[in-house]
């Protein structure tokens, strides 16, 4: 037996309206999500939304990213320290999750609403999991007598897995949300929600890959 | 005028004075809070530099808030710090951005709101925020920093040792900072969001008005600058909290202590993050500036915009050269000069689209019929103190000059003009243009332009005679130079800056008396006073909640159709339907 659409989930064609096409005004407007107090908007302008913030993301952390190559190119007292093997588990579960966060997405899109929440839920406990597990890679460290002002590189390596893991717990809190609000009366969809969660995750798991390799090959 | 229905999308206005005026998620209401923020630190900017004017002529005044009545060498620097960084980030970069962007970019693209309110409102709460903590700085054991708006690392990162205010007056000063990015942040991705999608019908990038312009290409600005100060406020942090080396160098020694807790950081480091959103923040300040200047003098000299297309492409590749020259900031603090050579060149191409912007301001006034309001003065005020700033800059941007106008008057001049003065020019001519639609009533135009001439002549007469200064070698964030002798011929300029400056901040009182004078018992304004074209003269002033009452018009022609031949009045409001355009309106 097949689960069903949630009923309160409303397909919206993003963005026929708005957006300063042609020159006479056709009638009717708006996709109408009216209980939330406020004007309705497209949903493409959500997907905007999202964009832009990875963009302002993306400047925060290419900025600490060339403070680590400058650092580390004009210091003469950088010194390289064995990274903790658990990181290569963090990751393989990171990458575990944006997989599962992409089969829980296109139940929602097909409508079925339980193995949507069953994976989401999965992909929010794989979350917490990398999270933990960049915990115990701190306290590897920690155990070594590698602390956060020992050295600039480890200074960079604790500053840049904490942000990481910040912008990943707001992750996580993203997908509460999407998971536990009630949607009769937003203006956002929860369809639109749960894709915009994912795009977020799938760049965090990306941003990880990255930092991960800065971190590894510039060590 | 045609409009169409929302569809019942339109929200509904709130009925208790908290969620009204104190917590409102109206962008209108939010506009004027963030106006408001920012007149309540321009004057409280303005009492700083006041003070420290008195200082530099009459070092031996007493002063109320000193202890023994003297101004400390340290105080002093303390003042320099709180003017520039309250200027800089909660007026210039507040007002015409935050302020009338809210209030206007809605309404002028035909949008009932901000795409989201909650987070304009965020932004808005996280502004006033970060404004409690960067004041709550004077209040610290120690009093206000002293390292400058720049906060130059070791200075800034070594902490009580450097200097009173190098403790936690520093603290607050860099988490201060950090809340302000992450509002700007907001705005930004608010601001960009918008624009880009909540455009009304036929209102295509190629109708919007050159403010709306402005503000998106400020706000794509604000969303690459403010990551970058974020980021480097949080490396500052750590050096001065958790002990970690990113910026403090080995073998320092202060005040014969010697530093040996921190080695091989690089303050260039920070110079290189800081400039690389500073200079961005410059264009921040100004180019929303440039967006109502063109809006204005199009309006009252009844002409188009003159080369629509050239003034937002020279607005973009300003923008984006503002992302290419941070290093010119740095000739003297040890640059290879073929990166300096590169940075020069980068800076001084800023020029083109300077001058393009300049030329077609001048091409829009040429032939037409200006009308003197207070708004058209302060716009014309605008394009004299933008030329004047820029010609300086080009001085500037040569290293073999800058080596020696580094750190002189020169450039305290140079950018007070362009970036402190031009900018506020900007703000005024926005506050008598848009003040009938904001608060219903017309500011009093007489007041207005005796405001304007005091202003106009006052601010040349401070800042001019600062380029003399500086080429006669006078440094700057200097107390006292009554030690160097070269400098005592220039003690008169300095009196003479000091008394023009008293004189134009007393003028500011005549602005301040009009603005609350007109709020309450002005002349009661029309919907469309200026006989302008964009949208937000279609609807009543002041507007109401929802802006268009739920009833969003189209648009149906370019945003600056005055004088068009065959028209019954000599402007055609952009929604107007293209039948009524040959009858009376």
């Amino acid at each position: 037996m097949p689960e069903t659409l949630t009923p309160d989930i409303e397909i919206i064609e993003p963005g026929h309206v708005h957006g300063g096409g042609g020159d006479v005004p056709a009638g009717g407007d708006d996709d109408g999500d009216s209980g939330s107090g406020l004007p309705g908007i497209p949903q493409r302008a959500y997907f905007t939304a999202i964009q832009l913030a990875l963009v302002g993301i993306v400047m925060f952390f290419m900025a600490l990213t060339s403070s680590f190559l400058v650092r580390k190119g004009l210091g003469d007292d950088w010194v390289a320290f064995g990274l903790p093997r658990v990181l290569w588990l963090n990751t393989l579960v990171l990458l575990g999750s944006s997989v599962t966060i992409e089969v829980a997405r296109r139940h929602l899109h097909e409508g079925f609403a339980a193995a949507f929440r069953r994976w989401w839920g999965f992909t929010s406990a794989l979350g917490v999991l990398f999270v933990a597990g960049q915990l115990v890679a701190w306290r590897d460290l920690a155990a070594q007598g590698v602390f956060l002002a020992t050295n600039p590189s480890s200074s960079f390596f604790y500053l840049l897995t904490a942000l990481h893991g910040l912008h990943l717990l707001g992750g996580i809190l993203a997908l509460s949300y999407v998971a536990f609000r009630r949607w009769q009366r937003s203006r956002i969809t929860q369809v639109t929600a749960a894709d915009l969660a994912s795009i977020y995750w799938h760049f965090m798991d990306g941003l990880w890959l990255f930092l991960f390799a800065l971190l590894y090959l510039g060590r | 005028m045609v409009t169409h229905d929302t569809g019942g999308g339109h929200h509904h206005p709130p009925t208790g004075f908290i969620r009204k005026y104190v917590f409102s998620l109206d962008h209108k209401v939010i506009g004027i809070q963030y106006y408001f923020l920012a007149l309540f630190s321009v004057f409280l900017g303005m009492a700083l530099s006041l003070l420290m004017r008195i200082h530099l002529v009459w070092p031996n005044a007493k002063l109320p808030f000193a202890p023994g009545g003297q101004m400390t060498p340290e105080q002093y620097l303390a003042l320099v710090t709180m003017h520039g960084s309250i200027m800089v980030f909660m007026v210039l970069t507040t007002a015409p951005q935050s302020g009338f962007g809210n209030y206007i970019l809605p309404i002028q693209i035909g949008a009932e709101d901000m795409a989201f309110p909650v987070l304009n409102m965020l932004s808005f709460w996280t502004t006033f925020v970060s404004l409690v903590v960067l004041v709550s700085a004077f209040f610290m054991v120690g009093g206000a920093p002293i390292s400058g708006w720049t906060a130059y690392p070791p200075l800034s990162a070594l902490g009580q040792i450097t200097g009173p205010g190098e403790g936690a007056g520093q603290t607050m000063w860099v988490i201060g900072l950090a809340i302000f990015c992450a509002a700007s942040l907001m705005g930004a991705l608010n601001f960009i969001t918008t624009t880009l999608d909540l455009r009304t019908k036929g209102m295509t990038l190629g109708r919007m008005p050159l403010t709306i312009w402005a503000w998106l290409i400020t706000a794509i600005l604000g969303l690459l600058a403010f990551g970058v100060l974020l980021a480097a406020c949080i490396l500052l942090l750590l050096d001065r909290m958790a002990g970690t080396s990113f910026f403090i160098p080995g073998g320092l020694v202060v005040t014969d202590t010697p530093i040996t807790w921190h080695k091989g950081g690089s303050p260039l480091l920070w110079q290189h993050l800081f400039w690389f959103f500073g200079h961005p923040e410059v264009y921040i300040a100004i180019l929303p500036g440039m967006g109502v200047a063109s809006h204005v003098l199009s309006t009252f000299a009844r002409k188009p915009v003159f080369g629509y297309r050239a003034m937002v492409a020279a607005m973009s590749a300003i923008g984006f050269l503002g992302f290419c020259v941070w290093g010119h900031h740095m000739f003297i603090s040890g640059m290879s000069p073929y990166s300096a050579f590169a940075f020069s060149i980068m800076t001084m191409t800023i020029g083109v689209p300077s001058a393009i912007k300049t030329f077609n301001w001048l091409g829009t006034l040429w032939g037409g019929k200006i009308q003197f309001t207070t708004a058209m003065l302060f716009a014309l005020g605008f394009v004299s103190l933008f030329v004047t700033g820029g010609l300086s800059g080009l001085f500037l941007a040569q290293p073999s000059l800058d080596l020696y106008l580094h750190d002189t008057y020169f450039v305290v001049a140079h950018f007070h003009l362009i970036m402190g003065v031009a900018a506020i020019f900007g703000i005024f001519s926005a506050t008598y243009f848009w003040f009938p639609k904001m608060f219903g009533r017309m500011m009093n135009e007489p007041i207005g332009k005796a405001h304007f001439w005091l202003t106009f002549i006052g601010v040349y007469c401070i800042f001019m005679p600062m380029h003399f200064l500086g080429l006669a070698g006078h440094p700057r964030r200097y107390s006292d130079t009554s030690g160097a002798n070269f400098l005592a011929p220039l003690h008169s300029v300095h009196y003479f800056i000091t008394i023009a400056a008293m004189i134009t901040i007393t003028a500011q009182l005549i602005f301040l008396f009009n603005l609350f004078y007109s709020m309450f018992a002005g002349e009661k304004a029309t919907d469309n006073p200026w006989h302008a074209t964009t949208l937000e003269w279609a609807i009543p002033s002041p507007p109401p909640f929802d802006n268009f009452a739920g009833h969003v018009p189209s648009v149906y022609r370019g945003a600056y159709e005055f004088s068009v031949p065959g028209a019954t009045e000599d402007y055609i409001p952009q929604h107007l339907v293209p039948e009524k355009v040959g009858k009376a309106y």
